[in-house]
């Protein structure tokens, strides 16, 4: 069966309301989250292994790069899991109809941005 | 006939509640190392040493890499199976990616079993 509907998957034509954003960023903050946590992981674990390592990486964070490198980490971190925490709660039949999915998702952006600032604002 | 394409459990359902048992993991331990850096107002080595030697913290870590490996093992399907057209080239992105997080479980254990 052949369905004749008009479909329109152009996204530069779609325009993107609170939800689709943050949808599209909680699955862009997971793929980063894959690479994040190897960069933590070695963090921790040299951290970890002696006194030396841990001023090397005292000594990393210093510096620029590394620092943003951390903050990036921290950032999409705490972004997939407030909108991870947003989807349980959708999940227990909450915030589902359009114009509250669509509060919890600014709320959720929201709140995002104002932990990164804190988080920069600790880090620098 | 329908096709079984599932990532980590043996149905969708499975699938679906996995991600969210292992977030639900990964949420308390982010809030506990999250914690710990909150109520210290400047991290010293020996004071993240006796940290991670804590047995509670420990465990924690190893179940939230455990959590870690079931989790973005799911979220990589999810991603590549929309993404990725070619069969070859998505088994391949899913292999690397996940004995990168093998590694990953690997490398966070032996980290804190020597600490």
């Amino acid at each position: 069966m052949k369905k004749q509907r008009p479909v329109n998957i152009d996204l530069t034509t779609i325009k993107m309301h609170p939800a689709a954003n943050a949808s599209i960023l909680h699955r862009v903050s997971g793929v980063i989250m894959v690479f994040a946590i190897g960069i933590l992981l070695y963090t921790l674990s040299t951290s970890l292994t002696s006194a030396e390592g841990f001023a090397q990486i005292q000594g990393y964070l210093d510096g620029i790069f590394f620092k943003f490198i951390i903050f990036g980490c921290l950032s999409a971190l705490t972004y997939h899991l407030l909108a991870g925490v947003r989807h349980l709660m959708m999940d227990l039949g909450f915030f589902e109809e359009l114009s509250s999915g669509n509060t919890t998702a600014k709320l959720t952006i929201i709140l995002w941005l104002v932990i990164s600032v804190v988080i920069g604002v600790w880090l620098w | 006939m329908v096709n079984v394409v599932t990532s980590a459990g043996q149905n969708g359902v499975h699938d679906f509640i996995l991600v969210r048992a292992s977030a639900i993991i990964l949420v308390a331990y982010t809030l506990m190392v999250a914690g710990f850096f909150i109520i210290s107002p400047s991290v010293t080595h020996d004071l993240w040493q006796s940290f991670f030697a804590n047995m509670i913290v420990k465990v924690a870590t190893i179940m939230a890499l455990l959590a870690l490996l079931v989790h973005a093992k799911i979220g990589v399907w999810q991603v590549l199976s929309d993404y990725v057209k070619s069969a070859l080239l998505r088994a391949s992105l899913q292999f690397i990616f996940s004995v990168t997080l093998l590694v990953y479980l690997v490398f966070g254990f032996l980290t804190v079993w020597s600490v």
